[in-house]
């Protein structure tokens, strides 16, 4: 846990040293305020819906470009060097890497909370268990696009080529529930149950199910998993 | 103690080392001397647990690079080759990374930090970003980096390379003293650095070692010819090859002429010394010798003779 905690402190000051984590963080509440001040006014509801809509959408590209240096980047600078001749524990790398991925989400998802306060301000009969729940379903699947995302990064060098492997996959599960009138009925099931948005949508009505907690913590730990099998700083074989 | 048996390590078709031996006692500095892609920087990367031996292992103290490669990690300090850095951190904070997971902290690390920094002369660029430093500036912090735990054990690959002649003297400097108390692995590909710091030297050329021995084992054991150099005055052509008639083993080459005065480049096999029967020749036939200097054997001649004239591939 210790090297955990000295790999996430490291990669956090890595985000904040460079001008990504603040375009990430000031684009991620511009799109977000956005896409949920223009239909909120209008629908004249009290609940968070709308950013929760939106959010899953804007993730789509967002989680990608944050996680796609996570490994890569040490590949090609070279730096990986440093890191695999440090006494450190490949899992060790992965997650404290991964964490502070999530951590970056958690903080674009902090500023988004100036909703949350502007619908409190304005609204009448809010349910807040549903928009608190609504927040840590969309923290959940942040961490679940990051855990992608640091996947697609140590399978290349290159932060491009990683940035389109994260994409593809996150797309494969955002729009798989969308696509399951184009798959046998035997197949829907699946489908509808790997898909991200089944599970978000549950969890943003105020439902908190353990089949939902279960789907997203599996999910992350099998990227997690793979990313370790095929990480090899060490170019141990 | 670190102890290097038959590595192999292929990658693909290219076999990079051929199965290489050698130990480096406790306090000793080994220099691995090879032409670029000779197999130095591999051998040192295996070491370091970067790479893995296809086969063949090393052993640090009772530990072996297969089984223990976490602890050998913890206990030796390495700067690669390329010294990769990251640029948009600040001096103190990769310091502190690296001491951080090497468990020292708070006033050890206060402690570590103050020693390397005397050590590595990085007064000043503690509190700058890596990126902006210069290139003199970006080896010390490598080494700052792999010294941050005081380890017994130093792995140094190509530590001078790129830097100017003054900061060359310096980080030498810098890795005689640290050869006062720590075993010390250096690789390099400029002669002239393996002569000035380390206690013996290991030549790879083609994946394999081909001398191992101190600097003096190694030009002892050169199997070149000798060559010297005589100036006289009052030889003719004829004295010439009189004296080559006189004595057998030497080669009379490179015969010039000028206002009277004859350069001539004598060659003979080490195993023999030709000077004082050159005098006593000269002596009786009317000579004045103006110089007789013979070449030293240069630790270059030894490098070329192994690896690029012949040696162990002729």
């Amino acid at each position: 846990m210790h090297n955990v905690r000295a790999i996430y402190l490291k990669e956090l000051r890595s985000y904040f040293n460079s001008p990504m984590a603040y375009i990430f963080l000031v684009l991620f509440a511009l799109l977000n305020a956005y896409f949920f001040t223009t239909t909120f006014f209008l629908m004249g509801q009290s609940d968070m819906r709308a950013l929760f809509g939106v959010v899953p959408l804007v993730y789509l590209f967002f989680v990608p470009a944050i996680s796609m240096s996570l490994i890569a980047r040490e590949k090609s600078l070279g730096t990986v060097e440093i890191i695999a001749t440090l006494p450190i524990e490949d899992i060790e790398l992965v997650v404290g890497k991964y964490l502070a991925a999530v951590t970056l989400i958690a903080a674009g998802l902090l500023f988004t909370a100036v909703h949350f306060f502007t619908l409190v301000s304005v609204g009448t009969s809010i349910d807040y268990g549903a928009a608190l729940l609504g927040y840590f379903g969309l923290l959940l699947v942040g961490a679940f696009y990051a855990a992608i995302g640091t996947f697609a990064s140590s399978v290349t060098e290159n932060q491009v080529v990683s940035l389109i492997v994260a994409l593809v996959f996150v797309l494969a599960f955002f729009l798989m529930d969308k696509m399951l009138i184009f798959v046998p009925t035997t197949l829907a099931g699946i489908l509808q149950y790997l898909s991200v948005d089944y599970h978000l949508s549950n969890i943003s009505r105020g439902v908190m199910d353990s089949r939902n907690l279960v789907y997203f913590a599996s999910m992350i730990w099998l990227f997690l998993a793979l990313t370790l099998r095929v990480i090899d700083i060490r170019k141990w074989r | 103690m670190i102890r290097v048996e038959n590595l192999v390590k292929h990658y693909g078709e290219v076999k990079a080392l051929r199965g290489i031996d050698f130990d480096v006692k406790d306090g000793e500095i080994l220099g691995c001397l090879g032409a670029n892609g000779a197999g130095k920087s591999t051998t040192l990367k295996i070491i370091t647990g970067f790479l893995s031996p296809t086969s063949g292992n090393v052993f640090v103290d009772d530990l072996n690079i297969l089984d223990d490669s976490l602890e050998i990690r913890k206990r030796v300090g390495y700067l690669p080759e390329q010294n990769p850095l990251y640029n948009e951190m600040m001096v103190y904070d990769l310091l502190a990374f690296v001491a951080d997971v090497r468990g020292i902290q708070g006033r050890a690390f206060r402690s570590a930090l103050g020693r390397v920094v005397d050590q590595c002369g990085l007064t000043g660029v503690v509190h700058r970003k890596i990126g902006e430093c210069s290139k003199g500036y970006r080896q010390r912090i490598g080494l700052a980096t792999a010294m941050i735990h005081d380890p017994d054990i130093l792995i140094l690959d190509e530590p001078v390379t790129g830097l100017d002649p003054n900061q060359i003297v310096e980080i030498r400097e810098l890795i005689k003293g640290l050869g006062e108390e720590k075993t010390l692995v250096i690789s390099s590909h400029i002669l002239q650095e393996i002569e000035a710091t380390v206690d013996r030297i290991v030549i790879i050329d083609e994946g394999e070692i081909v001398a191992d021995g101190t600097r003096q084992e190694l030009m002892s054991g050169f199997r070149g010819q000798t060559r010297l150099v005589l100036e006289v005055k009052n030889a003719d052509p004829e004295g010439i090859h009189r004296l080559e008639e006189h004595l057998p083993d030497i080669t009379v080459s490179d015969v010039q002429e000028r206002d009277g005065r004859r350069s001539l480049a004598i060659e003979y096999p080490k195993t023999v010394d030709p000077r004082e029967a050159i005098f006593c020749f000269a002596r009786d036939n009317g000579w004045i010798i103006l110089e007789m200097s013979q070449l030293r054997v240069q630790l270059e001649d030894v490098f070329r003779n192994l690896t690029v004239e012949g040696g162990v591939h002729a």
